[in-house]
């Protein structure tokens, strides 16, 4: 980091100026235009029929309009989906944690025999496209009445993620230091003891990136509960708003309205677990 | 590592032993076969039936396979995944190693790296979106008669440009493509611009002393020390565009015609529209196929490349 600090001297000789102003300025513009649709999103989702028809979409809406927004809300009953898709997120970011880190414990610390075979197979349950299991599990949800539950879903995505999680923190346990685990042992600790009081403590910071991770991944999941979630009352945030979307008579103030709600629970999480989510994807990049 | 010998197997076991941590494996390997294990196996076999959901499936062996071969809308959704994986894969990999670098490289050494995770944020949004919001979006931005793009175009005089961007079987994977980019690009920004920090400082210094440009010590040492994030790029972006589904079942449904058809929307349809989960089961087994494949291979090539490296 010193480093870094002489080199704005280098920076200042003659064009410096010049060449700074055009990098940032044509960063500004091309991020501006990866942003944009965003900001289209936000203006239009406050306009009313009438003022979209008159000033078209880049126009600032005339009056601080809510109407479309609350309507929106009513008609697809939001807070119900903000619930269901909450319940599914959380539930399977918890579950999916847990499985992950007793098998990763298993395998990256209890050294299993034949644990390149069974990370092979985690990493491929993961890469699997959803469709080469879907049917079977629809024809089994019908078998065992758990079609058009939420538990089904629940069950799926976290095995699904569990997968992923079971992959990555087996690398990062592989590593884990000997010497808390020798220390453990000495004061008589078994594996239960072991796991709850000294690794899963130490790795928590790694734990939480998974759970965010997770829990996003889950929240914007869109194949499985289009298949398994069919009563209106089940259904989460993103397959409410594309089933509205399919009923082609809503307008364009609505589709605004709709999106920004899809939006804004996305966009919040991203801000609150923003260092988190950068972290994550630093260890999972080296791993 | 060697084995336990037999008569320390008993007073081990409570605490040493490794047979105690198959006990720790037992609620996940319950899962993976219910979930994962058993549907995989049953998807195979009902890929060698007709059967429609519902009675007893009828064993036809390879047929649907054959009628793969011969299905214009199977090579037609294979055709359109290498448009998608030039979106998804190509453009953002190249895209992103330049903006990384130049974020990296020269706003945050000499503007602050305050400046550059801010740019940084705003490229990575729009993978946060759950994919049927950036589907709503874009479907709005892009439709023919009230969308974004076109009534810009009105505004600003060219509306002789405007184009059914979706609807019409020239433009629409162009559109999809365009869409892809849009939300695939922060993606590998990240990885890259964390990949950099390991980058020492004095391997540049050094390349400095030897009168290396800006150009060179990007091409010659920045690339060579971030090759295993690129590499978790390309396999990773590889993989979710043979599986893309979500964007094209919101955009375009496939549509028009087979213009935008990929092989897991291929699939579905014929599982729950078209109540052939034979033929769909087919389909989504040689899908299968083809990414255990592609990530052996990939797997192969980066052992070798890091052992040639060490």
């Amino acid at each position: 980091m010193k480093k870094a600090a002489d080199k704005p001297a280098k920076a200042s000789k003659p064009g410096g100026l010049a060449t700074k102003t055009l990098v940032l300025t044509g960063l500004t513009i091309f991020t501006g235009l990866v942003l944009a649709p965003f900001l289209v999103v936000l203006i239009n989702a406050f306009k009313s029929s009438e003022d979209y028809s008159q000033g078209g979409p880049l126009a600032l809406p005339t009056e601080f309009y809510l109407q479309g927004m609350i309507d929106f809300w009513n008609r697809v009953e939001f807070g119900e989906k903000l619930w269901n898709s909450f319940v599914i997120a959380a539930a399977v970011s918890v579950l999916a944690v847990i499985i992950s880190v007793l098998n990763a414990y298993a395998i990256g610390i209890g050294r299993l025999r034949g644990r390149t075979a069974f990370l092979m197979f985690f990493l491929l349950a993961n890469l699997l496209p959803q469709e080469a299991l879907v049917y079977p599990l629809y024809y089994l949800s019908k078998q065992f009445d758990l079609y058009n539950t939420r538990l089904m879903v629940i069950i799926i995505l976290t095995a699904i993620q569990a997968a992923f999680g079971t992959y990555l923190l087996s690398s990062v346990f592989r590593d884990f230091p000997p010497s808390l685990l020798e220390a453990a042992a000495l004061d008589g600790a078994g594996k239960l003891r072991t796991l709850l009081r000294v690794v899963v403590p130490t790795s928590w910071p790694t734990l939480s990136v998974l759970f965010t991770f997770f829990f996003i991944w889950t929240w914007n999941e869109f194949f499985l509960p289009l298949i398994f979630l069919i009563d209106n009352d089940l259904q989460t945030v993103p397959l409410a708003l594309a089933v509205l979307q399919g009923q082609r008579e809503v307008d364009i103030t609505t589709t605004a309205a709709s999106a920004l709600l899809g939006i804004v629970p996305a966009v919040l999480f991203f801000l609150i677990f923003q260092r988190t989510l950068t972290r994550g994807v630093m260890s999972g990049a080296v791993k | 590592m060697k084995g336990t010998p037999l008569t320390m197997v008993k007073t081990r076991s409570r605490q040493g032993g490794k047979s105690g941590y198959l006990l720790f494996l037992l609620p996940g390997v319950l899962l993976f076969t219910a979930v994962i294990i058993i549907p995989l196996i049953m998807n195979i076999g009902i890929s060698f039936t007709r059967w429609q959901g519902i009675g007893t499936p009828q064993w036809v062996g390879l047929e649907h396979y054959e009628r793969l071969i011969h299905d214009a809308n199977f090579w037609a959704s294979f055709r359109n995944i290498l448009f998608i994986i030039v979106a998804m894969v190509v453009v953002p990999t190249l895209l992103g190693l330049f903006l990384a670098a130049v974020l990296f490289d020269y706003v945050g050494k000499k503007i602050g790296p305050g400046t550059a995770s801010v740019f940084r944020s705003g490229l990575y949004l729009p993978q946060v979106l759950p994919v049927a919001v950036t589907g709503i979006v874009w479907g709005w931005f892009l439709n023919s008669s009230t969308g974004v793009f076109n009534s810009i175009l009105d505004s600003i005089g060219l509306g002789f440009l405007a184009q059914n961007w979706l609807g019409d079987p020239k433009w629409a994977l162009w559109s999809v493509m365009f869409v892809m980019v849009w939300v695939q690009l922060g993606y590998p920004v990240v990885m890259f611009m964390s990949g950099l920090q390991r980058v020492d400082p004095e391997l540049y210094e050094a390349a400095d002393l030897d009168g290396a440009g800006w150009w060179q010590k990007f091409t010659r040492i920045a690339i060579h020390l971030i090759k295993p994030e690129i590499y978790v790029v390309l396999v990773t972006t590889t993989i979710s565009a043979l599986k893309i589904f979500g964007q094209i079942f919101v955009l375009t449904r496939g549509g028009p015609g087979n213009s935008t058809l990929v092989p897991s929307y291929f699939a579905w349809q014929n599982f729950f529209e078209k109540f052939n989960a034979g033929y769909g089961a087919a389909i989504s087994t040689v899908l299968t196929l083809i990414i255990i494949v592609l990530t052996y291979v990939f797997l192969r090539i980066q052992t070798a490349d890091e052992r040639r490296g060490a």
